[in-house]
């Protein structure tokens, strides 16, 4: 009779211990979709799971908008996601993300720029100056300037709309600005340089898929794009050339939203994300580069492969980092500013 | 109403003496409160899911970011060039769009009205195939054929037409090219339904008081398929107000059309009491566009009637 009991006291508590703890085994980590988010689900994600014996659910996001949603909602859906470093230190500033515990979260290796209170930095993309080699062949634009100067390099030509960050920062780059000149923006500055391409730009595009289908079918001959675009059209022989010189790096970040419902398990999981380790597959499959420097120590990455990825210390050397503080409180308007000019 | 009180003044007979009449009227008062009953779930609907989030939108455009009653998501319409040529283009979008479908439609849906039935209904398959491709799809197709080096300007090129390819696409013109071949079924279908119900006894009947074909299409079928015809401009000019997975694609960024303006407000400066202003915006100018197609097209629909 006792023992009867006792036996079912057990059972009884393990299962009020065991449902909880079940649950707690499972996060969802919500990135972009499409290859990048395929490539972070073998480099990060698996391994991860693996390690601590845990289940990662994927979901897909839009950015800040739908975190912002979530949080202010209550409704809560991920444990961690992926946004633009621009988009973190917004919602820092509107306080819909959980602090970090750098306790958990080694944070060397990473630059400081991109190590906050509550979000912190997860890979790289360049912005990158690509031309058509057949139309140009090896004599096109090298630099921004080049990009600017329509009398020397004439030819159609693409930029972003939708990143006017990355526009801007293009634009004062074009002005003649040094690399580790060009933050703090001089935003009227920029402005007016783009004043100066605007009525030559054939096409101003929204989507890293758009840039991509403009250079590839030769609407245009000249345009900006991002690295791992760029890199996609090479590798399928589209005649083109870029490189990282005057590349503009912008960081993508990872936070976990206000109100998570798994916050211990998602702190562990972003620790192992931004390890060396992990961080050291993410090349091996996009062209995105690993956020984490000691990355490159780790030996996994070819050395032959090193000189293609945008954050390799060589390659970092020659371009910006977008400063996402900076945008942080000038975006906005920024932004405003920037579309009113091309939509005029 | 004016029927049912003759009505009543009959039955109540020459003497004016009204017999039952308070039980008819009784009745009738039951019975339009009962249809009202029955009307009832479905006005709940409509107020809820229509009057209700526009009202919602109107108030939400009276503050600014901080949340301060303000006029200035207005304002800022009338201080900014941009917001102007944004609107602008809106409307000229629409009207050129709209045209390109009348003049594209109309003797599309005037042949298909003449055909014999089979031959009618494979070529309204032809209308409304695509129709079952998604909108996005069809751009994409769009862009594939038009661009520098795409299907028209290779073949223009290879007959000897053009040295340079033109510009088709990531411009207006690639906008209204892909706007109109989108919007052309909701022109026609309406034509061609109000076409079809036409009496071809008038048209007989005109040949025989000695019309000409010509006359007796201007005079007689062109004022009857008029009602079908202002349905579809009307349907088509909405669509084109709205309109933005085309623009947006189609368009290189340089035709920035009403919708991409909200799309813009509201995700990515976050802005919801401006996206609500530009939204009130397009419903008040439509909404007084529609009304001023009402009154010319109705007043030209009363015109032919009488003429009857």
């Amino acid at each position: 009779m006792n023992r009867n009991f006792r036996t079912f006291a057990i059972a009884g508590l393990i299962a009020s211990v065991a449902v909880p703890a079940l649950a707690a085994d499972t996060i969802t980590v919500a990135s972009w979709g499409g290859t990048y988010q395929e490539a972070e689900t073998k480099a990060f994600f698996k391994p991860t799971a693996d390690a601590l014996g845990i289940t990662i659910k994927e979901d897909t996001t839009n950015g800040l908008d739908d975190v912002r949603l979530q949080v202010t909602g209550n409704a809560v859906k991920w444990d961690i996601t992926e946004l633009g470093a621009d988009e973190c230190a917004r919602g820092s500033k509107e306080g819909l993300f959980e602090k970090l515990d750098y306790g958990i979260i080694d944070k060397s290796g990473i630059n400081p720029k991109l190590v906050h209170d509550d979000w912190v930095g997860i890979s790289y993309t360049s912005v990158v100056l690509i031309y058509r080699t057949d139309v140009f062949g090896d004599k096109g634009p090298k630099t921004w300037a080049d990009f600017w100067n329509v009398e020397k390099f004439p030819g159609r030509r693409a930029l972003s709309s939708s990143q006017a960050t990355e526009t801007l920062s293009v634009a004062a780059l074009a002005s003649g600005l040094p690399i580790d000149k060009v933050y703090p923006v001089d935003i009227d500055g920029a402005l007016k340089s783009v004043d100066k391409i605007r009525g030559h730009v054939d096409a101003w595009w929204t989507s890293g898929a758009q840039a991509m289908q403009l250079v590839k079918d030769g609407e245009v001959d000249m345009a900006s794009i991002w690295n791992g675009r760029a890199g996609t059209l090479k590798k399928a022989g589209a005649p083109v050339s870029f490189s990282f010189d005057q590349g503009v790096l912008t960081a993508d970040c990872m936070v976990i939203p206000k109100g998570a419902k798994n916050k211990e398990a998602a702190m562990k999981a972003l620790a192992m994300f931004v390890s060396p380790q992990l961080q050291a597959n993410l090349p091996l499959y996009v062209d995105n580069g690993p956020v984490n420097e000691k990355a490159f120590e780790t030996g996994k990455i070819p050395p032959e492969r090193i000189k293609d990825i945008n954050s390799a210390p060589e390659n970092v050397k020659k371009q910006v980092l977008q400063d996402a503080e900076f945008w942080r409180d000038t975006l906005v308007e920024a932004t405003e500013k920037f579309n009113n000019l091309i939509q005029q | 109403m004016s029927a049912q009180s003759a009505l009543l003044k009959e039955i109540a007979g020459p003497a004016g003496q009204d017999l039952n009449a308070q039980a008819l009227r009784a009745d009738a008062r039951r019975e339009s409160l009962r249809l009202l009953a029955l009307l009832a779930p479905s006005l709940f609907l409509v107020c809820a899911i229509i009057i209700v989030p526009i009202g919602w939108l109107f108030w939400l455009s009276l503050f600014d970011e901080t949340g301060a009653f303000s006029a200035a998501n207005y304002a800022r319409f009338f201080e900014q060039a941009s917001y102007i040529g944004t609107f602008i283009t809106t409307f000229k979008v629409a009207f050129i769009v709209t045209g390109a479908c009348v003049l594209l439609g109309y003797p599309l849906a005037y042949m298909l009205s003449q055909l014999p039935r089979r031959a009618a209904s494979i070529c309204l398959i032809f209308v409304i195939l695509p129709f079952w491709t998604s909108v996005l799809v069809r751009t994409y197709a769009w862009l594939v054929i038009l661009q520098r080096k795409g299907l028209i300007n290779s073949w223009l090129i290879d007959l000897g037409v053009i040295s340079q390819p033109l510009s088709l696409a990531n411009n207006f013109s690639g906008v209204v090219i892909g706007m109109t071949h989108i919007l052309l079924p909701f022109l026609v279908l309406p034509l061609y339904a109000s076409m079809k119900t036409i009496d071809t006894d008038c048209l007989r009947a005109g040949m025989n008081l000695g019309a000409g074909p010509a006359a007796t299409f201007r005079q007689i079928f062109f004022p009857l398929s008029l009602p079908g015809l202002a349905s579809g401009v009307v349907i088509v000019f909405v669509l084109c107000l709205g309109f933005f997975v085309t623009p947006a694609l189609m368009g290189g960024g340089k035709v920035v059309m009403w919708a991409m303006r909200m799309e813009q407000t509201t995700s990515l400066y976050s802005n919801w009491g401006a996206g609500a202003a530009l939204g009130v915006v397009l419903l008040v100018v439509t909404l007084a566009l529609l009304g001023l197609f009402q009154w010319l097209l109705g007043a030209r629909a009363t015109g032919v009637w009488s003429s009857r």
